[in-house]
This record gives C-alpha cells, sequence and structure tokens, in this order.
C-alpha cells in the first residue's frame, strides 16, 4: 500500500491477457508481460501503437476491458490509481501551475503523510539539479527544467514501479542525450522499475536493459537491445530498429547448420539457429553496415554471402559513414553503410559492385513472405504508417 | 568613438518608450473622457451632496453646497441596520449562489464535454431568464412564494413553516431572491475557468495519491479560483447595493429593507439628498474595501 511509505525496491509488473477496447476500435489485444523488479524497461512502437494505453492502464488511468495487472505479486486490476504504488512522469509534465516546484515535488508526500516532505523534496530537487529554481513556478522553467521537475515529483515517491511516457520527447537533441544518461544513473542508484515508453529507437536502445517493440497493440518482440537489433524476428522490429535490407526466396536446403534460400537465382546462406522458418518461401535480411562493398567480383568463400553485380545508384556522405545504394538485377536496392577509412566515398554512382556478408550475420524472419513486404531502405515509422494505411484502403476496397 | 556607440545604443532605448506611451494615451483617451463624464464627475457631485445643508427657509429639497460631515453621522446613527442587512444578506446571497454554482459549471465545464450538446443547452438554460426582465422574474417569485398559495400551505401542513408564518416579506425570501437572481453571475464566470481546466492535471493528482475528493480541493479548486473570485464579486458587489428584492413591493418589507431601499427613498421619497449621498458613499467605501482585501488575499494575481 502507498501509505505504507517508501518502496524498499522495485517491484515487478505482471501484465496477463490485457484487452482493451475503445468504442471504435482496439488499443490493446491480449498482451502478456513480465517486467523483473529492478529493470530498465522500454516499450518502443510508433504511434498509435497502444503503448501509452498500456501505461495508462498500468498506471491505473485507465480500466482494460480483460486481463489483470499484477504490481510485486498483487493484483491491482481493480486498485484506484491513486492507491497504486506506482508513479508516472506525463509526457505534458502536467505540473501543477499554481503550486511552486517545491510544493508539486512535495505533494505526493503530503498526500501520504511522509515525514519532513519539505527536505525529501529538496533532497529530490538537488538529484535533478533544480534545487535553487524550488521556489518558482512551473510556467518560469525551460522545458528541459519543467522535465526534470516531473521527474524529481515522481521519484521523491520511491515507487516501486515509475513509468515514463516519452518524457523526452519536448528536449532538444543535446538536452535530451543529458538526460537519458540522468535517468539512467537515477534508476541504478534508487533501483526501482522503471517502464518506458517510447517511440524513439535509439533512446530505447541506450537506456532500456530489456526493449519490447509493439505493434498494433501487441509486442512483436522482446529482449536486450543488442539481441533485438542483431536477431529481429519480425520485418516489422527489423525496420523500426534501425534499418535492414531484407530479400524474399525459397529455402532449396535445410540441411547443416545453415538454410540456403533461392533469391532470384541467388544462393544464400542463413544460419538455422537464426531463422524462424526453414521450409517454404522466406523472408531473410541482413543490417546495411554488416555488408561489404566490393569492386570486383569476390571469389567464392565458404561463409560468405555474394550479391551483384549491381550498379551504384546513390552515394550520400554521412560524415561517419557512407551510405551506398546498390541496384541489383532481380533483387531491387539494397543498402551498404562503409566506415570512412579514407577520404570520402570509395565508388561513385554508376560503379559496377558487389557486396558480400559473413554467413553468421544475416537473419530469417518469421512474417509469411506476402505479409512482410519489403519496405523502401530508409523505411521510417511514417513509411510503416503510408504502409499500413495502403494495407487498409486495399482491404477497404476489397470488402 | 566610445560616445558615439553609447548614443547610437541608448537612442533607440530612450525612443521606444516615449512612442508607445503616446499612441496608448490616445487608444485609451476615448475610455478615460467617458470615465471622466460618467464617473468622475457624478462622483464629485454625489461628495459635494453629501456634504450640502437645507437652504434657510427655502423649500423641501433644496440644498446647499456646505461642509457638513454630520451628514455621515447622522445616517449611519440612523441606518446602521439597512447597512449591516444590505451586507449579511449580499454575504449570504453569495454564499449560498457559490454553493448551488459551483457543482453547476463543474457538470457544465467539466464532466458534461464529453456531449458538447448537452453542454450548449446547459449553458443556455443559465442565461435563458435574461431574456425575462428580472422585475417580471422576481415578481413571479413574489406570487409564488405569496400566503394562501400551495406552496406556503404545504409548508404549513408539513410543519415546517408555523401556522402564522410568512414567506414574502422575510430575510430567507430576500436572500432568496438575491441568490436566484445572481446565479448566473456566478456560473458564467466559474464555468469559464472549469472549461478550460485541463484534466491532465488531475490524472497527475490522482498519480500522486491524492483521492478525488482531495485532488478537487488541491487541484481542482485553486485552479479555479480566478472563477470564484470574478463570479463572488459579481455577486456580492451588485446584490448589497441592491433595492429591488429587498422592497416590500418585491420580496421584502419594512423589517428587510437594505441600504439600497433606504437610499432610494431618501433621494425618491424623502427628498433628503444629502443622507441619500452620504449612504451611496458609505455603500462603495465599505465594498471597495471588503473586495479590495478579498482579492488581495485569495491570492490570484499570477492565475488571473
Amino acid at each position: 500500500m502507498p501509505s505504507g511509505g517508501f518502496a524498499e525496491a522495485g517491484a515487478d509488473l505482471e501484465l496477463v491477457g490485457i484487452n482493451k477496447r475503445f468504442p471504435g476500435f482496439t488499443a490493446i489485444e491480449d498482451l502478456d508481460l513480465t517486467i523483473p523488479a529492478g529493470s530498465f524497461f522500454a516499450l518502443l512502437g510508433p504511434s498509435g501503437c497502444g503503448k501509452t494505453t498500456t501505461l495508462r492502464l498500468v498506471a491505473g488511468l485507465e480500466q482494460p476491458t480483460a486481463g489483470r495487472i499484477l504490481i510485486g505479486g498483487k493484483d491491482v486490476t481493480t486498485v484506484k490509481s491513486f492507491k497504486r504504488p506506482v508513479n508516472t512522469v506525463f509526457q505534458s509534465y502536467a505540473l501543477f501551475p499554481h503550486m511552486t516546484v517545491l510544493e508539486n515535488v512535495a505533494f505526493g508526500l503530503r498526500r501520504r503523510k511522509i515525514g519532513d516532505p519539505v527536505g525529501k523534496a529538496h533532497e529530490a530537487l538537488r538529484l535533478v539539479e533544480l534545487d535553487h529554481l524550488a521556489t518558482r513556478k512551473p510556467q518560469q522553467l525551460s522545458g528541459g527544467q519543467q522535465q526534470r521537475v516531473a521527474l524529481a515529483r515522481a521519484i521523491v515517491n520511491r515507487p516501486a514501479l515509475l513509468l515514463l511516457d516519452e518524457p523526452l520527447g519536448a528536449l532538444d537533441l543535446k538536452l535530451r542525450r543529458q538526460m537519458q544518461l540522468e535517468l539512467k544513473s537515477i534508476q541504478s542508484e534508487v533501483g526501482l522499475t522503471f517502464l518506458h515508453v517510447t517511440h524513439d529507437q535509439e533512446e530505447a536502445m541506450t537506456m532500456a536493459d530489456t526493449v519490447a517493440v509493439m505493434n498494433k497493440g501487441e509486442i512483436e518482440q522482446m529482449g536486450a537491445p543488442e539481441e533485438l537489433y542483431e536477431l529481429p524476428k519480425t520485418a516489422f522490429v527489423a525496420n523500426f530498429l534501425g534499418q535492414s535490407n531484407l530479400f524474399v526466396g525459397k529455402v532449396t536446403s535445410s540441411a547443416g547448420s545453415t538454410i540456403i534460400v533461392d533469391i532470384a537465382g541467388v544462393k544464400v546462406e542463413v544460419p538455422q539457429s537464426r531463422a524462424q522458418r526453414h521450409t517454404g518461401d522466406v523472408t531473410i535480411g541482413v543490417r546495411p553496415e554488416k555488408l561489404m562493398l566490393q569492386t570486383t567480383a569476390p571469389a567464392p568463400t565458404p561463409g560468405v554471402n555474394v550479391l551483384g553485380p549491381g550498379r551504384i545508384t546513390d552515394v550520400s556522405f554521412s560524415g561517419v559513414s557512407t551510405q551506398y545504394q546498390l541496384a541489383v538485377p532481380g533483387i531491387g536496392l539494397v543498402t551498404i553503410f562503409a566506415q570512412n577509412m579514407v577520404f570520402g566515398p570509395v565508388v561513385n554512382v554508376g560503379a559496377e559492385a558487389w557486396v558480400s556478408w559473413s554467413v553468421d550475420h544475416g537473419f530469417g524472419l518469421l512474417d509469411e513472405p506476402e505479409a512482410a513486404p519489403r519496405f523502401a531502405s530508409d523505411t521510417d515509422t511514417a513509411a510503416i504508417a503510408a504502409q499500413t494505411r495502403h494495407e487498409l484502403l486495399a482491404e477497404i476496397e476489397e470488402s | 568613438m566610445a560616445f558615439a556607440a553609447f548614443g547610437s545604443s541608448a537612442a533607440p532605448v530612450e525612443q521606444a518608450p516615449r512612442k508607445r506611451s503616446w499612441i496608448a494615451f490616445v487608444l485609451l483617451a476615448p475610455g478615460l473622457a467617458y470615465l471622466a463624464l460618467f464617473f468622475l464627475a457624478p462622483f464629485v457631485s454625489l461628495i459635494i451632496t453629501s456634504l450640502s445643508t437645507p437652504v434657510e427657509f427655502g423649500d423641501v429639497g433644496q440644498y446647499q453646497p456646505a461642509f457638513k460631515l454630520e451628514n455621515y453621522a447622522t445616517v449611519v446613527e440612523q441606518y446602521w441596520p439597512h447597512f449591516l442587512r444590505a451586507f449579511g444578506y449580499a454575504l449570504a446571497a453569495t454564499f449560498f449562489a457559490l454553493v448551488i454554482s459551483y457543482p453547476l459549471a463543474y457538470f457544465i465545464g467539466v464532466k458534461a464535454r464529453k456531449w458538447p450538446l448537452l453542454q450548449a443547452l446547459m449553458l443556455t438554460l443559465v442565461i435563458a431568464p435574461f431574456f425575462i426582465s428580472f422585475l417580471l422574474r422576481t415578481l413571479a417569485w413574489k406570487q409564488l412564494m405569496s400566503d394562501d398559495t400551495p406552496l406556503v400551505h404545504a409548508l404549513k401542513a408539513l410543519s415546517i413553516l408555523p401556522q402564522d408564518g410568512h414567506l414574502t416579506g422575510t430575510a430567507f425570501s430576500v436572500i432568496f431572491g438575491l441568490t436566484y437572481n445572481f446565479i448566473p453571475f456566478m456560473t458564467l464566470p466559474i464555468y469559464a475557468t472549469l472549461e478550460r481546466l485541463d484534466t491532465r492535471y488531475l490524472e497527475a493528482g490522482s498519480d500522486l495519491y491524492a483521492s478525488p475528493a482531495t485532488t478537487f480541493w488541491k487541484v481542482t479548486v485553486p485552479l479555479s479560483m480566478p472563477g470564484v473570485v470574478s463570479g463572488t464579486l459579481l455577486t456580492f458587489i451588485p446584490a448589497s447595493g441592491d433595492f429591488i428584492n429587498a422592497s416590500a413591493s418585491f420580496l421584502g418589507s419594512a423589517q428587510t429593507q437594505m441600504v439600497g431601499n433606504a437610499i432610494e427613498a431618501n433621494f425618491l421619497s424623502l427628498l433628503n439628498y444629502p443622507a441619500a449621498a452620504a449612504m451611496s458613499v458609505i455603500l462603495m467605501a465599505i465594498i471597495l474595501l471588503i473586495v479590495g482585501t478579498y482579492v488581495k488575499r485569495s491570492g490570484t494575481e499570477d492565475l488571473l
């Protein structure tokens, strides 16, 4: 109970068979999720994927249509939000405009009748380095300062579970980086469970121990950031977290430790352990930075996949690396990120080139090939949204 | 060099405000002229009248300028119960109007947000009484509450009202009339602030362990204070000077006369202009004092 004082440590959160329907649409469908105590968990997804709704369900600001919510093993599904051992850093901050910064931070402590609320509020403000502004009103602070007050107002209560609803969205890049590091250090310092909702894949990957990628009200894949990045299981994850080159082909052999996929006549190998499907038509992929760009036809080597020849259609220099687009006949565009080891790009537009990659770097996706459209290589949230809209329109036309 | 630099940087700073204040004056002039003509001049005339003395051997109602401060002492001595009643009734009416209006404004401004049609309908209903003269409405209440009406019979049958009791002509009916007449003036400003109330603050309160009741007192009420302050002022000020509801021809009687009735009687019936003027000045001074203290105490400067 919140009146019991500060949480000793973070509590684990368990969502069991959560469904949330609003009039007209389903926001969350059969969501099962367990967040271990003390972890920094990120819920990542495009806007409208149900991640904020999930957070509001946990905070008690919405009621699930079906399913149960357990915090620290206790069922809180029917517990009112003000009785849950949970605090939220709202996207809009929602700092009370009629109170000083200090009173904002002390608000939760006063409600729970915790001793020395003012002292503890000062302590929390010192943690976010804003104690010198304690007597100001929230609207006298900058966006970044307000964000830190919102954070102090939540963590001062030492909730078993802290919910962060895109709290860094309004900040500029530099401040965001700084706040990401601060949040991370505060989390490890106080040992609370953090549930962070964001659409920023970089933010999710740098901050969280575990990332769950959410799409259309369901969790597509969950795991450590590097695991998600290196071995995405679906096309959505492969394209939402960074970029991927995806190819569709038929499995011709699954003997040995690899499967061999026929992509427009080219045999490409993928380790069996990294492929979700081993028969029939499959979608396989490889990250652009894993590709080697070669200007001469590479000799066939065991353990290396080769595509080509193709024509370079685009070269864009971005400082650290150069992005090449290679048009391979029968396969399409392949994106390559090459580190700038020499001055400037090594090949120019129109040049003939091959790409090769180590078999170990390929991955095979779970999606049915027809259900996993090959996105353009610069796929971002907007492109995915456009794709979804296109599908929806087609569906409407059919019916 | 250095001087030139100073000169060029200082000149625009000096010029800008001068130019702006001139435009501001031009824009303010019509308002200032209006105030001078219709507020300041009558006010000075009122003060002069309040200090004047009857013309010796003149007709009734003939007065000449003097510096007769006793006028003030006389009216206070003679009419202090009217002053007390005026502020007592106005305070009671403001209180009841607030108690009735706040939930009403909250419902229209916050709860009915999901149904814009209902919201518009209820707002229209709040304003609807203005379509009929308030004299007529007050008279209608007099008819409903007079002796020998079903209402009074029912109250007597239920022993709520003694057998020889009346509803009209009592402090109750005057306060009732004042409350009724000023409810729209209380509801509309409170509605205006509650309608803008960001419900995310309420969610934040709930997230920070405040029960709905605590959230209401700690978040909703403070954020709606500007509306409450303007509503109470719009009710209290006119109510304390009101002379319709307390008049014997409406809901009052000789025992419920407020200072407004005394001023009216002195101006129109007794032709004692100095007394009426002195009471007006005192009424104005007391209202200014009360309102000034109230606004300062309510601490809504940065929310207004």
